[in-house]
């Protein structure tokens, strides 16, 4: 069983899990499935700098910040005792295309050319990290949510101003990919 | 303000928050419809459940870098297959829940309020979905890394936060 647990778990599985997350927060408390928020509530806890967007009282949405520590934990839990020695499959297409740019190393989920505090340092490594967190941060609040509040718990609720976000999303991410990512990744 | 403060009925104190979250059918996600009062602790439950969705996280790959370069170059089914498979049964789940009008564990109705669109979710959402291919992580992922002892995603989560900040900030000049 636990060998089992180890590898990697097929999408229908966690999609499943993932999927029956949106009941279990609604039945433990009304809370709707959501993460980008916890950004915000960090904002109007430490620095609300009088700005309206960020007064209001984050500890009634303390439960959030438990959610997103809980998932720390959890990514913990699975790192430790749950880990899986075997390096990360990757597409060939995209491992041989990796390589062009330097980036070989898949025995962990996060490529160590990229997510190292050696390549924070880095003009690729700056603009991925620092930039690519900003944008992250920046566009789920103007959007109003992230892939679990629109692209799950909006659509989940068959919310088409949810599905417009989703699409958006996935647009970005498609220019981003194919298009901008590889001259970022060149430098 | 001034003429407030002397008064402490609960609804005129609120004023000074602002409790409807700012045109709150701009951004509906994630926020607490519960009119309940519960001791902190009972947050507890939030954090089970968050520890459950960080070990899917990890042990479905959806963390890694890689399967997201990998969706948005359509070189993989992984991703799609998560999220459609949880969209499913979402939807499922919140038709049954408004079928039934369950309620929540303390007897509570359960609430369900429409999203309004704005131009937020086109630029906003493109925006995201840049950064989002960028870094290989949404939200919670960037948690779930620095969980499993990626500590330089700390610094993607800070940036995070300081983008947030910043449209808090810009709010009103930018176009919705």
């Amino acid at each position: 069983m636990l060998e089992l647990l180890k590898h990697p778990w097929p999408w229908y599985v966690a999609g499943a899990i993932i999927g029956m997350i949106v009941p279990a927060l609604l039945l433990l408390g009304n809370k709707h499935f959501g993460i980008s928020s916890s950004f915000r509530h960090i904002c109007a806890a430490c620095f609300p700098a009088n700005i309206s967007f960020f007064k209001y009282d984050w500890k009634k949405e303390a439960w959030n910040l438990f959610f997103v520590g809980g998932i720390l934990i959890g990514a913990f839990i699975a790192a430790q005792f749950l880990a899986d020695p075997s390096p990360v499959v990757v597409n060939p297409k995209l491992a041989t295309e990796l390589a062009g740019y330097g980036i070989s190393d898949n025995s962990h989920l996060l490529p160590k050319e990229i997510f190292s505090f050696e390549s924070l340092f880095t003009l690729r490594g700056f603009i991925m990290l620092v930039g690519g967190g900003f944008l992250v941060g920046f566009g789920t609040r103007y959007a109003g949510g992230c892939t679990s509040g629109h692209a799950i718990m909006g659509l989940s609720n068959l919310q088409w101003p949810s599905l417009v976000a989703t699409i958006m999303f996935m647009i970005g991410g498609l220019l981003m990919a194919n298009f901008i990512l590889p001259f970022i990744l060149r430098l | 303000m001034q003429t407030i403060k002397n008064n402490t009925t609960e609804q005129q104190t609120e004023k000074e928050w602002n409790t409807d979250f700012e045109v709150r059918s701009l951004d509906t996600i994630c926020m607490n419809e519960s009119h309940q009062q519960h001791p902190w602790w009972y947050n507890f439950k939030y954090l089970a459940v968050g520890i459950l969705f960080g070990i899917v996280f990890v042990k479905a790959e959806i963390i890694s870098w890689f399967r997201i370069q990998e969706m948005f170059r359509l070189q993989s089914f992984h991703m799609y297959g998560v999220i459609g498979t949880a969209v499913i049964i979402g939807i499922i789940s919140v038709w049954l829940i408004k079928r039934f009008k369950v309620k929540t564990i303390h007897g509570e109705e359960i609430e369900f309020h429409p999203k309004k669109f704005n131009k937020g979710q086109i630029y906003g959402g493109l925006l995201f979905g840049l950064g989002w291919a960028i870094t290989g992580a949404c939200p919670g992922p960037l948690f779930a890394q620095v969980g499993t002892g990626v500590f330089v995603v700390i610094v993607v989560i800070l940036s995070a936060i300081a983008g947030t900040w910043t449209y808090g900030y810009f709010r009103d000049k930018l176009p919705h």
